[in-house]
């Protein structure tokens, strides 16, 4: 196996005078997780779309699995490996569970363009989907309308959506967000459990979900990677305390 | 409460005892009546497709609707004046038969929408709907210019085309013939709603950047939707165009991509029996109050304000209770 998973090197975008990533490499390991954080206005979100193809960049390069990947475009950097999940939930909020999982199984199959033939009989979508759902512990809301789930099951939900993909690479953006102290530790176990599954690149805002997480951490501040480490590395940096807390701290 | 299932076979019933009662009683225009519901229902499913599962507001619909008739119009003219089509490299022949133009008319509009819907699903929101509109109106211009086949005054068929084994100068016969086209096409919006196709198209509508981000492509999706949207939409312009035994540039005119809209959003936006009840109130309304005034329209605007703000789901979604039909 390829020693690195997915890298970039030296990305940038500029939007006007504002550089939001400024020679940004990084890279995702086999089986770790690697998080990314900084303040607001950091560029996590930007740096996150320029990986995943949302958004393309003014220089630098996107790899997955040794393979160029910069000239392609979301769907085809999802189906060369990679699997997204969205700060804000990005699903089909007036469908079932079921359905939003579907999506991804039919996704990952390359099958959407069947017509006539009801989706509940292509077994091989359903199985993908019951698993993802299982995996995540929706089973049990499968037919619940997306809209009417509680908001950390939809961050379950997305994940789930994700996992059906069997993506190389997990590149997730702020997965316990808005979750309350129970789903944030629901959440934090089952990325643990994931990383061997395929490595996780993280934006996260919650410090002790990252800290017990990450196996690396990269502080973005003002579009720069201004640190890179262990936990323990970037507790101890200096550079990073000052971004943080200011001159002062 | 009334379950959907049961709303929408109680409005297929009605639509063939009406017809049915009509023969008995000898009113034969309430059966031209109901045909020119059944085929306008049919144009408004081809556009619930696009726009109520696909989300894509096509102001141009007419566009589609138009070629099917003109290509009715322009089949069965050159076959009653004997004279065959002169594409300069090749000659056709002009033809009467139904099932030779419905292909024609069929494959017409599906290249037609997928041409459009590659340049205009380049947009999203209201330039999308600028977008069709003004393909529609390049196509109303251009047949209003068209003098070879009428111009402004539209093209007259003198004798209605044939099908195998039937007589389509007999008024229900005709309807049965518009009718099972219209069963069809509904049959092929239920399926396709619950296929893979359909909950893909679905979720593009509601989230792009999902179905991008499991590897699909929103436009493709909305693309062939928007295909097969055409197509039905073109099917109903040769049957309307046989039902009148004339084609004209109305047909291709912004009001009829409005109506087919409002037929819509009456029976209920993404509904499958949205456009059929949509349609039947809509002709309702045009035959009884446009028989009382020339200001009909001030009723069914007066309707449509009533669905919008009172309820969203149409009348099908009142009757139901339920809004959206996925809810």
């Amino acid at each position: 196996m390829s020693e690195v998973i997915l890298a970039t090197q030296g990305l940038q975008k500029s939007f006007g005078a504002l550089k939001a990533t400024d020679d940004v490499s990084i890279d995702l390991r086999p089986g770790e997780i690697h998080a990314i954080i900084g303040p607001n206005g950091a560029g996590k979100s930007t740096l996150i779309a320029q990986i995943c193809g949302a958004l393309a960049s003014d220089t630098g390069r996107v790899e997955l699995l040794d393979r160029d990947v910069t000239a392609l475009n979301t769907e085809q950097r999802a189906r060369a490996g990679l699997g997204r999940t969205f700060q804000i939930s990005a699903l089909a909020m007036e469908d079932s569970v079921e359905d939003n999982v579907r999506l991804g199984a039919i996704g990952a199959m390359g099958s959407p363009w069947n017509v006539f033939r009801p989706v509940s009989r292509s077994a091989d979508v359903v199985a993908r989907a019951n698993d993802a759902l299982e995996r995540v512990g929706l089973t049990g809301a499968r037919e619940t309308r997306c809209a009417d789930l509680s908001h950390g099951q939809r961050r379950q939900l997305e994940v789930a959506v994700a996992l059906t993909l069997e993506p190389k690479a997990f590149v997730m953006d702020e997965p316990m967000a808005g979750l309350g102290a129970d789903g944030s530790k629901t959440m934090t176990g089952f990325l643990d459990g994931l990383r061997d599954e395929a490595p996780i690149l993280l934006v996260e805002h919650d410090m002790d979900a990252v800290f017990a997480l990450a196996d690396r951490i990269s502080v973005l501040v003002y579009g720069k990677i201004i640190a890179t480490g262990t936990v323990s590395d970037i507790r101890a940096s200096d550079a990073v305390r000052t971004a943080y807390l200011g001159e002062n701290a | 409460m009334i379950r959907e299932g049961v709303i929408n076979w109680a409005i297929l019933l009605g639509l063939v005892a009406l017809p049915l009662w009509a023969v008995f009683a000898d009113e034969i225009f309430t059966i031209t009546l109901t045909t020119r519901v059944v085929i306008l229902a049919l144009a408004a499913v081809g556009l619930n497709i696009a726009l109520g599962i696909g989300g894509m507001v096509s102001f141009g619909h007419a566009a589609f609707f138009g070629l099917g008739g003109y290509a009715m119009g322009i089949l069965a003219y050159h076959a009653q004046t004997y004279a065959a089509l002169d594409f300069g490299i090749v000659e056709i022949e002009g033809t009467k038969s139904m099932p030779v133009i419905w292909l024609v008319a069929t494959a017409i509009s599906a290249l037609a929408a997928w041409l459009i819907g590659l340049l205009s699903l380049r947009t999203t929101g209201v330039y999308f709907i600028m977008i069709t509109l003004a393909f529609g109106q390049m196509f109303y211009y251009f047949a209003i210019s068209w003098g070879a086949y009428g111009g402004e005054d539209g093209l007259s068929i003198y004798v209605r085309n044939g099908f195998p084994g039937l007589n389509t100068l007999v008024p229900i016969q005709f309807f049965g013939l518009c009718f099972v086209a219209l069963c069809v096409a509904l049959i092929l919006q239920w399926r396709l709603r619950g296929s893979s196709f359909g909950l893909t198209l679905n979720a593009a509508r509601q989230t792009p950047e999902r179905v991008e981000t499991v590897g699909l492509n929103p436009m493709k999706l909305k693309l062939l939707a928007f295909v097969i949207s055409g197509a039905i939409t073109g099917l109903a312009g040769a049957l309307f165009a046989d039902l009148n035994r004339f084609v004209s540039p109305a047909m291709f005119s912004w009001q009829l991509s409005g109506e087919l809209i409002i037929l819509i959003i009456i029976g209920g936006v993404g509904r499958l029996m949205g456009p059929v009840i949509g349609a039947m109130i809509f002709v309702a309304l045009e035959h009884w109050l446009g028989g009382l005034t020339d200001f009909w329209h001030v009723y069914l605007g007066a309707i449509l304000l009533f669905i919008v703000l009172f309820s969203r789901g149409g009348v099908i979604g009142f009757l139901t209770g339920k809004e959206g039909p996925h809810v």
